[in-house]
């Protein structure tokens, strides 16, 4: 029976050439994370994980997904294949939000209770350092060379520059209110900060440590104070940046070149974290407050469909089928 | 022309090999510093090596006494004794912890008075030593007093403290800011959630203190602003009930009913019991089943326990690890208080109360105080402007101002005294802000 449903199975498998990637969220409400598959938008798991989990990242390997689970002061390891919590790090208090850097050696973890940036060695978890910084550490971004890492402290609205050779905080960075997401471009050569009570994206540039813009948002019919930057993602091409403005409800996209705002997309309530697919055409969206998760089709900027996942989605990755 | 060139290669090499040779050395101090990292087991000992002398300092004082406060009324509310300035403690080391890295340097001075001491005189001898950043957590004709010596003038005083509407209106001071929403900001945000609910018909049941009945004036304006009615209003008589109820719950499940018994037809119980005498024994005991709210039961407050938007998890985490105890609201003003001088610093490099005053008045100041949105102060009575929480004894319920109350400039203006209303009369200089 079950040989027949593969051979009904396996055919249209490779009817389909775009095969579905794995949509992985975690419902920092519900303790779990929600698995989705990109095809058919269904729940594939639900998997059981550590209290209060938020930051989550995929190994470059694709092998395993870490998540924080800051109440537990851990990092859960969720083994992409098995779909299960296969070991735990240690991460110091409150881990928040994390990056791992390009080689897969090391995870650079945010501990918001405490004011540090904890440096993991990734397959052992042993703690390389532990670099102060400032109030709530949040954002989290390794360059693309791995050389310098990015974070932000949300009440000292700083972000921070640290050299991953000598764990020195190279810069502080005085941005606007309430920084929360630092992202890497892909050529390395700006840091986009966002802050949310401040309602603004700075650039940074990554050599000189200098804001050499700053991004504001109008949004006709919505008042400014729900103006909350968030999550920060480029497309593939690097040709575009979504950052998710939290409280608006939407996505504002932003030419790179010209640094123009030029759409805002709507989704479901109170958007956070972002992903794109493997592909790079669907960008997928965690939203706090619907308890779901938004899909949008990057090339026509359009919301396709959301969909439910847990509660008070926070993060999300793609794993590529 | 070669020989030139092949100087200025030399001397850009030279410059070149200084600064690699200078990279060099601060990499290697970098090393150093990192093994003697590991030897200390506590990464935080670590702190003060991180940054180069200070050049901004700022020194707060936290001025208060030990004023005669009423026991709370449930049993469950334990009786604090640091509230304030346990926040303000928490603030300062933010302060420091953001100013570390930026080469300024946070202290704060407790003047933590006993109960027969007087505050004016201590405020004199510390302005006397050159400080000009107060934190007051002081009763209103103390803060008046404090606030009226001549040598206070330039001084910048933030009441944590006091919720008193007159504070804000005929008794306004020009160098005094304040962080707790003041009676009418709590009573609109509370009539705009019972408006939201169309909860219109109000009875009001007022207590004997004078704190009592500027609450109910409060209620009564909230009341004509949005269009609700206060169908009866009643005063409570009674002699004070104990605080505890084993000995005296037949008496109160008799006298509450009493109390709210006879009147027209009413939607919502509005208690005004700021004493906190009473206003928890009317939670079902209603003569109908009525909701209560005001002072008591569904209540519009600064700060909750309950609440956890806007990353307010992690203060109420941070606070109780620090403090041993839950964040009371006045812990959360004099955190605030503490944290908009940190700001301010932060923002300007420089700690003269002159430079911060002007800076906090300036449209680019905003503090972020976990309510979702920067906060300032209204020029015209320098009072913060915040979202308000409106809360139940266990639960958040929602956050003032309510959907559909609109204003022009700020939403938070429709909570309290907006311009057009104000009777405080600030002199010039103090109102340069344009906001």
């Amino acid at each position: 029976m079950r040989r027949l449903l593969a051979m009904l199975v396996l055919p249209c498998l490779a009817c389909a050439p775009a095969a579905a990637d794995t949509i992985f969220v975690t419902n920092e409400k519900d303790n779990t994370v929600t698995v989705l598959d990109s095809e058919t938008l269904k729940v594939v798991k639900t998997i059981p994980v550590g209290k209060r989990p938020r930051g989550i990242a995929i190994t470059p390997d694709k092998k395993e997904v870490l998540v924080c689970v800051g109440d537990d002061d851990q990092l859960d390891v969720i083994d992409t294949e098995t779909l299960e919590v296969v070991r735990r790090m240690d991460t110091g208090p409150d881990p928040e939000l994390l990056d791992i850097d390009h080689k897969g050696e090391r995870v650079y973890v945010a501990n918001e209770d405490d004011g540090y940036v904890t440096v993991l060695e990734r397959v052992s978890g042993k703690v390389l350092a532990e670099i102060e910084v400032g109030v709530e550490p949040e954002g989290m971004s390794v360059s693309p060379d791995d050389k310098i890492v990015a974070a932000t402290s949300e009440a000292t609205s700083m972000a921070h520059i640290i050299d991953t050779t000598t764990f020195e905080v190279m810069a502080n960075i005085l941005v606007d209110t309430r920084p929360r997401v630092a992202m890497f471009t892909q050529d390395g050569k700006h840091v986009w900060v966002s802050a949310e009570i401040g309602g603004t994206v700075a650039i940074i540039d990554a050599a000189t440590y200098k804001i050499i813009k700053k991004l504001s948002f109008e949004i006709p019919g919505v008042r400014p104070e729900l103006i909350q930057p968030m999550g920060i993602i480029f497309s593939q091409d690097g040709k575009r940046a979504f950052v998710a403005i939290g409280r608006a409800n939407r996505i504002a996209v932003i030419d790179t070149a010209t640094y123009e705002t030029t759409n805002y997309i709507l989704t479901g309530q109170r958007p956070w974290h972002m992903a794109l697919s493997a592909d790079g055409t669907k960008l997928y969206s965690a939203n706090g407050l619907t308890n779901d998760l938004t899909v949008i089709d990057v090339a026509t900027l359009k919301a396709e469909k959301s969909v439910p996942v847990g509660r008070l989605p926070w993060g999300v990755v793609v794993k590529p089928k | 022309m070669m020989i030139r060139t092949f100087h200025l290669l030399r001397l850009r090499r030279r410059a070149a090999g200084l600064a690699a040779r200078l990279a060099a050395l601060a990499t290697l101090s970098a090393m150093v510093w990192l093994v003697a990292g590991p030897a200390n087991a506590d990464p935080k000992s670590t702190a003060a090596r991180a940054g180069a002398p200070p050049t901004v300092n700022a020194t707060i004082v936290y001025l208060t006494k030990d004023y005669r406060e009423p026991p709370p009324l449930s049993l469950v509310d334990k009786v604090v004794t640091d509230k304030g300035i346990q926040g303000a403690r928490i603030a300062l080391e933010e302060n420091n912890r953001t100013g570390r890295l930026i080469g300024q340097h946070y202290e704060l001075l407790e003047a933590l008075l006993g109960a027969d001491a007087n505050p004016v005189d201590k405020a004199k001898e510390l302005i006397a030593g050159g400080h000009r950043l107060i934190v007051a957590d002081l009763e209103a004709a103390d803060l008046l007093a404090v606030a009226d010596l001549p040598e206070a003038r330039d001084a910048l005083i933030f009441d944590v403290r006091t919720s008193d509407d007159v504070l804000r209106q005929e008794q306004c001071r020009n160098n005094v800011f304040h962080v707790p929403p003041n009676w009418a900001m709590r009573a609109d945000a509370l009539a705009q959630y019972l408006m939201w609910k169309r909860w219109r018909r109000w009875v009001l049941i007022v207590g004997q203190s004078p704190a009592d009945e500027a609450y109910a004036a409060a209620m009564r304006r909230a009341a004509k602003r949005f269009g609700a009615k206060i169908v009866a209003e009643r005063p409570y008589t009674f002699e004070a009930g104990s605080r505890r109820t084993d000995t005296g719950h037949q008496q109160i499940q008799s006298q509450m009913p009493m109390l709210t018994q006879g009147v027209p037809d009413h939607d919502v119980i509005v208690v005004a019991d700021e004493a906190d005498v009473f206003g928890d024994y009317l939670l079902f005991r209603t003569y109908e089943p009525r909701p209560v709210a005001g002072t008591h039961g569904l209540v519009a407050v600064a700060w909750h326990r309950a609440f956890e938007e806007y990353a307010g998890t992690q203060m109420q985490n941070r606070f109780e690890k620090k403090a041993g105890r839950i964040m009371l609201e006045r812990d959360y003003t004099a955190w605030l208080a503490v944290r908009i001088i940190g700001e301010a610093v932060t923002r300007t490099g420089k700690s003269d109360a002159e430079t911060l005053r002007a800076y906090i008045l300036s449209d680019k100041f905003e503090v972020a105080g976990f309510k979702g949105q920067g906060m300032n102060f209204r020029p015209w009575d320098l009072q913060l402007r915040q979202p308000v929480l409106i809360a139940g004894p266990r639960a958040l319920v929602s956050i003032s101002p309510q959907e559909g109350f609109l204003h022009p400039k700020f939403l938070t203006d429709t909570l309290g005294f907006d311009e057009p209303e104000s009777k405080c009369r600030l002199s010039a200089s103090a109102t340069d802000g344009s906001k």
